[in-house]
């Protein structure tokens, strides 16, 4: 069993029907609980629970301070090269455009490190696109050995391996995961995927599993928000991480809840996603589980992070750059997407204290 | 009368352990310890960064504490070790709290890890405080291994829900020669000093304090609380009778021949 047999339960239903027969008084009970099951998880997506906004960000407040206490882990996300052999038609790095590709040398990567190390960070997320040729496991193997003189901990969020690949990252020294499914709906996810190996639907939503199987200790999962439904998109990014809660329980899960920027090429993404529908997410996705993370990225604004601090963000990206080599070199190439926040580091910590709140820069360290 | 609760040879002052990861910034720790009377106090090894100062929660434990590092993040035996190991290695002495939790719902300790990583360490002279569900068995398997004292949980971490394993406590106070610290769950005072009146050597808290509005006044309170009720253990509380005691007896009638 995988989680797409899970997702095969689910994806048929009719979640308008579900939506239309729920009242306030369902809403109000499984606000109420203190274990949701599916479905209530589906239910606090729902447009009924618009009106309980208010009180699901009280109890998410309250179940945040409880196990996370007033703490928010920063780290810093480090593109390694942007080479890729896809074309997702929402992504600036999409192999037919044109723009100037590079790859850092392992030189390159210390000289990057140096830097954001400097600013005190010690968690780090490594990024490439999708080319085995020129970001190969052995490359990304590479780079992690040299991060890890920098870093206690190093996050991958690369094309999907394998479980003997995700193995080996391990043993280099990798030891979260981040990987975005990016759109749930599988119809949705072939329109948005025409070509390359990415277009294999199973092959990326198995990935975590197989990243669990080998011994990852953190997960990151998501969905793009924008592509299709949010709710739906919403609802299977939470039954995933649920999934993989009840068959790994020792790995520490946590969603990102990323929003379409604009970039490289114009996409223009077929759903609006407002503001409110992003708290209604993280808020639903706290009561259904408390312990897991949630991940706010730069994409977002300063004034919509600061307020997601009270309401069930656990960690954040700051000082962020999706460029390649985009920290040591002026004339930096083009970006994956364009960050929100442009805020460093020594004013997103000033900001996380000014809430109350104290910025983490290490909570683990690779043993 | 002189009452000192002792642990690996050394004498601890204060009864009330005090847990660091959830406070809104480690400035308020020295303030925090101040108030209490904690003389031990907790830190993540996890977040311990000798690299950078500020950052770092070890510097901000005042000098006169007993550091009791613990090794949050571990899934098993192996990782408490090299936890513990890395924990020493960055000067943060010999007092360890092993934590082993291979669950992520509930935090539930895992007993038998925390066995084996107690036995491992206590060989390799570390003060060893195994946090773990109350279970006899396990606290005198601790006991032999080499265990300085058994943590048994009072309900689930960061739970605040008081002594929920009342009655198993009760046990391993009885039953063990180990000291027996009330370790997650207590989220007021008052429960401080129920476990402390039932005869437990100490509590520790963390999100109790951590998530209360005035977290300096609260930190006070449970200086307090864990003060009283040790005192009221002290004096030995007069018994507790289910039924009133009439004052005309009903075996009054049995005169002595
Ligand atoms: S989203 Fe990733 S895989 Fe798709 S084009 Fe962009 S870099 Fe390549």
């Amino acid at each position: 069993m995988s989680f797409y047999e899970e997702y095969k339960k689910f994806s048929d239903n009719d979640f308008s029907a579900f939506f239309n027969e729920l009242e306030d008084q369902d809403i109000r009970r499984i606000i109420g609980k203190s274990r949701l099951t599916e479905l209530d998880y589906l239910a606090l997506l729902s447009p009924r629970a618009e009106k309980y906004l208010e009180e699901m960000a009280q109890k998410a407040h309250h179940l945040t301070l409880q196990h996370f206490g007033r703490t928010i882990l920063l780290y810093t996300p480090l593109y390694l090269a942007n080479y890729c052999v896809n074309s997702c038609v929402y992504c600036g790095f999409q192999v037919h455009n044109k723009l100037d590709r590079k790859k850092l040398s392992l030189t390159e990567v210390e000289a990057e490190a140096q830097i954001i190390a400097g600013t005190g960070l010690k968690h780090i997320l490594i990024l490439t696109g999708e080319s085995r040729k020129h970001s190969s496991v052995s490359y990304i193997k590479d780079c992690t050995e040299v991060l890890k003189k920098y870093f206690t901990s190093i996050g991958i969020e690369v094309y999907p391996l394998t479980e003997q690949e995700y193995a080996d990252l391990i043993q280099a020294g990798v030891d979260s995961l981040t990987m975005f499914q990016e759109a749930y709906n599988e119809q949705v996810y072939l329109d948005m995927h025409p070509a390359g190996p990415k277009r294999d639907y199973q092959f990326r939503l198995n990935a975590p599993e197989r990243a669990c199987k080998a011994g990852m200790r953190s997960v990151n999962l998501g969905a793009l928000l924008g592509l299709h439904d949010w709710r739906t998109e919403a609802f299977f990014t939470g039954l995933h991480v649920n999934y993989l809660q009840n068959n790994y329980p020792d790995v520490e899960v946590s969603i990102s809840p990323p929003r379409m920027r604009p970039h490289l090429g114009g996409f223009n993404p077929p759903v609006d996603v407002s503001d409110k529908n992003l708290v209604q997410y993280i808020l639903a996705f706290r009561l259904f589980m408390p312990r897991g993370g949630i991940t706010i990225s730069t994409r977002e604004n300063p004034q919509l992070r600061e307020h997601l601090i009270k309401l069930g963000a656990t960690k954040m990206s700051a000082g962020s750059c999706t460029a390649v080599g985009g920290r040591t070199d002026a004339a930096k190439s083009t970006g994956q997407f364009d960050i929100s926040d442009e805020r460093d580091v020594a004013t997103m910590t000033r900001v996380i204290y000014s809430h109350g709140y104290q910025p983490v820069f290490k909570d683990w360290q690779t043993i | 009368m002189h009452d000192a609760l002792m642990i690996g040879g050394q004498e601890v002052t204060s009864r009330l352990f005090l847990g660091t990861g959830k406070f809104a910034s480690n400035d308020m720790i020295p303030e925090l310890v101040n108030v209490s009377g904690a003389q031990v106090v907790t830190v993540a090894i996890r977040r311990v960064d000798p690299d950078y100062p500020e950052e770092n929660v070890a510097n901000y434990i005042p000098g006169n504490c007993i550091l009791m590092p613990n090794t949050s993040g571990a899934r098993n035996a192996r990782e408490a070790v090299r936890i513990a190991k890395l924990g020493r290695a960055a000067g943060c002495g010999d007092w360890v709290k092993i934590e082993v939790i291979a669950d992520n719902r509930y935090l539930l300790p895992d007993n038998y890890e925390t066995i084996k990583a107690t036995e491992e360490l206590a060989a390799d002279g570390f003060v060893v405080l195994p946090y773990i569900s109350p279970d006899l068995m396990v606290a005198r398997k601790l006991e032999e291994v080499g265990a300085a004292a058994v943590m048994p949980l009072g309900a689930p971490i960061g739970s605040n829900r008081g002594l929920k394993t009342k009655e198993l406590i009760k046990i391993l106070i009885e039953e063990c020669s180990l000291p027996v610290i009330v370790d997650a769950g207590i989220g007021r005072p008052s429960q401080a000093a129920e476990a402390m009146e039932i005869g437990a050597a100490a509590v520790l808290v963390n999100t109790a304090i951590a998530t209360a509005k005035d977290p300096v006044a609260m930190a006070r309170a449970f200086g307090q609380a864990v003060e009283a009720g040790r005192n009221a253990f002290l004096a030995n509380p007069g018994e507790v009778f289910e039924y009133a005691r009439a004052s005309s007896p009903l075996t009054g009638f049995l005169r002595n021949e």
